[in-house]
């Protein structure tokens, strides 16, 4: 009989991704599929979709999910969770969406220590839109609308989500991973997986940062997106758990 | 030696970020001459016999188009 | 009662467990009422961080099958528009209350009627209608919400109960009857967890072409079958020669400027739209022939005598007074617009 060592998880649908080459957007849509697959607990998760390049996560996930508007995915899925405590509850949301527009949502859905999960994709940009300045754009970076480098003096100083939530009594569980290489795919999984076990044991609210590649907007191949991932993006944004319930 | 790996890459899923064949420890993997359907010059295996299994390439890949058995 | 707590019973009573809102004045009450009483019936309340949140925290409630409602005051309903667009866009129920204040910006916190034409044309973004309710006495607030609950899940559109400040601090003996509507669909299309079904999506994002026409033509319909909600009250209008057309509070007032108008021998009638959308134009039709002038009160510049002249078709004179930016018209001032016969236009 044959073993599979790598297979696609359940919770995926076949349809292929509509994401550019070399997208971190679907690396992550697997490990949540997986994270999902292994807890056995598909039919009782209800997902969301934020406006980004994510928007059309539903024609790709096997489970419920629900569209939120820009930003509002935080305070929809309190909606949702507070109608049905049983379920398993995450927002999905890029940098825009959730550290710009939506962030009086996520502080304040983690300040209520929110049972649920935020997966937050942080490209330092935003994709869909075509690759405008974010909160989380580094210095000197250059977006469309930061044409010569994003300048502190004129468009204000990157954000570290993880840092600021850290501070928030309501935030449990709350890390930055990255998927720069194939270990660091594997450590996201595990905090994707401690960030969902943090919602089921009913401890309280949880976020996973990941640093994930745009290399279309960073007008960069997939390998060398990766490289500026480690290069700059990294150092900026350091990876490891801000807090954690569980012992180290 | 047991049974050996099988690399299966879905080729129409593939499109062709070069991801896998950049993690591949034993550098098994290419990009083919070949289009797709998609018109992405997908990555193929070159060596299937050699491969160790190790998953390096279907973890990172983006688009879930590498599966691995034995 | 106070209005807005008759309005938060009335909801309580109605099965709504969810209840989100951010603090406005005139509508405290009805805030702080929901604290109370959601906490004593195993409900949820939360004060969210805006209203954006508010609705936000509405639409997913409503997504996962829960009866949820959120009110405010005009500005803070200026923030649930998005909201509200999105929860039509993707035909979620829910009831959203707006105890209207004087406006533009910050205004006033006198009672106002200025957010008509935001409530009866949709509101957000986007091409759509809600049922907007208008109760004119506290026992008309809490019959009103019933309705709005029953309205919502039945069309699995929000409906806007349109009250002002004056109404919602009223303090009035209501009675809290629970009618008996007809029964509701399940609703299957809430997101419950994929178990022994396919996965459920709430949606309002359409991209393929001529894919997102084709569902607002179907919505489309729906409007026309919420078009047969509409409600009115009418009075003297068998032999009225005038008649004076307001709504909520501006009603009420206006009834005794009809009844003093009628003690004086002026044949006077009355209409009184309960839905503002839909708006009752055909009692309009069916007596416009017959009155000399149509009288629209209201307490703004000048918005529900378009509705008014719309349904009169310029078969017969309209005339508007209006007190914008929180006054509210005497039955005395009424009663002289009508008796001179002209009101601003
Ligand atoms: C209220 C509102 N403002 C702006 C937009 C336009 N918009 C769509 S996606 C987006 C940003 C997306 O960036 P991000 O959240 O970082 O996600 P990504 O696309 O990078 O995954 C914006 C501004 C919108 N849809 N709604
Ligand atoms: S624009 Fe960036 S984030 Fe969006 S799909 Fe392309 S690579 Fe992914
Ligand atoms: S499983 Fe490992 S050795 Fe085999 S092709 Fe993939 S990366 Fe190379």
């Amino acid at each position: 009989m044959e073993k599979a060592i790598f297979k696609r998880p359940e919770s995926l649908y076949e349809t292929p991704f509509h994401y550019c080459p070399g997208c971190g957007h679907g690396i992550i849509h697997r490990l949540i599929a997986e994270v999902i697959d292994e807890f056995g607990i598909r039919e009782r998760t209800i997902g969301t979709a934020p406006v980004g390049c994510a928007v059309l996560n539903y024609d790709y996930f096997n489970f419920d999910v629900c569209e939120c508007a820009h930003g509002r995915t935080p305070a929809v899925a309190t909606g949702i969770k507070r109608v049905r405590p049983k379920s398993v509850v995450f927002s999905y949301q890029g940098d825009g969406d959730l550290a710009a527009i939506g962030i009086a949502e996520i502080i304040h859905t983690a300040l209520r220590s929110e049972r649920i999960t935020a997966i937050f994709v942080n490209n330092c940009v935003y994709g869909m839109t075509g690759g405008q300045m974010a909160p989380t754009t580094l210095l000197n970076q250059k977006t469309q609308t930061t044409p010569f480098g994003r300048d502190p003096k004129k468009a204000g100083f990157p954000l570290r989500v993880c840092e600021l939530l850290a501070t928030l009594d309501g935030a449990t569980y709350i890390a930055r991973t990255a998927l720069n290489n194939p270990k660091n795919v594997l450590k996201t999984r595990e905090s994707i997986k401690k960030a969902f076990l943090t919602q089921i044991e009913d401890v309280g609210f949880s976020l996973v940062e990941i640093l994930s590649p745009c290399p279309v907007n960073w007008k960069l191949s997939p390998v060398d997106s990766i490289k500026w991932m480690k290069e700059r993006m990294i150092p900026y944004f350091p990876l490891g758990e801000f807090k954690t319930p569980f012992a180290k | 030696m047991g049974r050996p790996f099988q690399v299966i890459i879905d080729k129409e899923r593939c499109k062709g970020c070069g991801l896998c064949i950049n993690f591949c420890p034993l550098n098994l993997l290419v990009i083919s001459n070949e289009i797709n359907k998609r018109g992405f010059h997908y990555a193929t295996v070159r060596d299937n016999n050699r491969c160790k299994g190790c998953a390096q390439c279907a973890i990172i890949c983006p688009d879930v188009a590498i599966e691995i058995y034995r | 009662m106070k209005g807005n707590e008759a309005i938060g019973e009335a909801a309580i009573r109605a099965g709504c467990r969810y209840y989100f809102g951010y603090p406005i004045t005139p509508q405290n009450e009805l805030t702080a009422y929901m604290s109370k009483r959601m906490e004593e019936v195993g409900g949820v309340f939360i004060q969210a961080e805006s209203e954006l949140a508010a609705i936000n925290m509405v639409y997913g409630a409503s997504a996962a099958g829960g009866r949820a409602m959120t009110s405010s005051s005009s500005p803070g309903i200026s923030l649930k528009q998005e909201g509200i667009s999105y929860m039509v866009g993707a035909e979620l129920p829910g009831v959203v209350v707006n105890i209207c204040r004087g406006g533009p910006g910050l205004g006033n916190i006198a009672p106002s009627q200025s957010d008509y034409f935001q409530a009866t044309r949709g509101g957000g973004h986007g091409d759509y209608y809600t049922i907007v309710l208008s109760p004119s006495s506290v026992q008309e607030s809490a019959d009103l919400v019933f309705l709005a609950f029953y309205l919502a899940d039945k069309y699995r559109n929000p409906v806007i109960i349109l009250g002002d400040g004056f109404l919602g601090q009223m303090l009035e003996p209501v009675e809290f009857k629970n009618p008996a509507f007809g029964r509701l669909p399940r609703k299957r299309w809430a997101l419950t967890g994929a178990k022994e079904r396919p996965p459920n999506v709430i949606r309002s994002l359409y991209l393929k072409e001529g894919v997102l026409e084709k569902r607002n033509w179907e919505l489309s319909k729906k409007y026309e079958r919420m078009k047969k909600e509409v409600r009115y009250e009418g009075i003297y209008l068998d032999d009225a020669e005038f008649i004076v057309v307001a709504y909520g509070i501006c009603a009420r007032i206006s009834k005794a400027s009809v009844l003093l108008l009628r003690a004086h021998g002026l044949k006077v009638g009355l209409i009184r739209p309960i839905t503002l959308w839909p708006f009752p134009s055909g009692v309009i039709k069916e007596v416009r022939d017959k009155i000399k002038r149509f009288f629209v009160i209201e307490m703004n510049l000048g918005q529900m005598v378009e509705d008014v002249k719309l349904a009169v078709e310029g078969r017969t004179s309209v005339s508007f007074y209006g007190r914008p930016g929180g006054g509210v018209p005497t039955p005395e001032e009424i009663y002289k617009v009508i008796k001179d016969g002209k009101g601003y236009f």
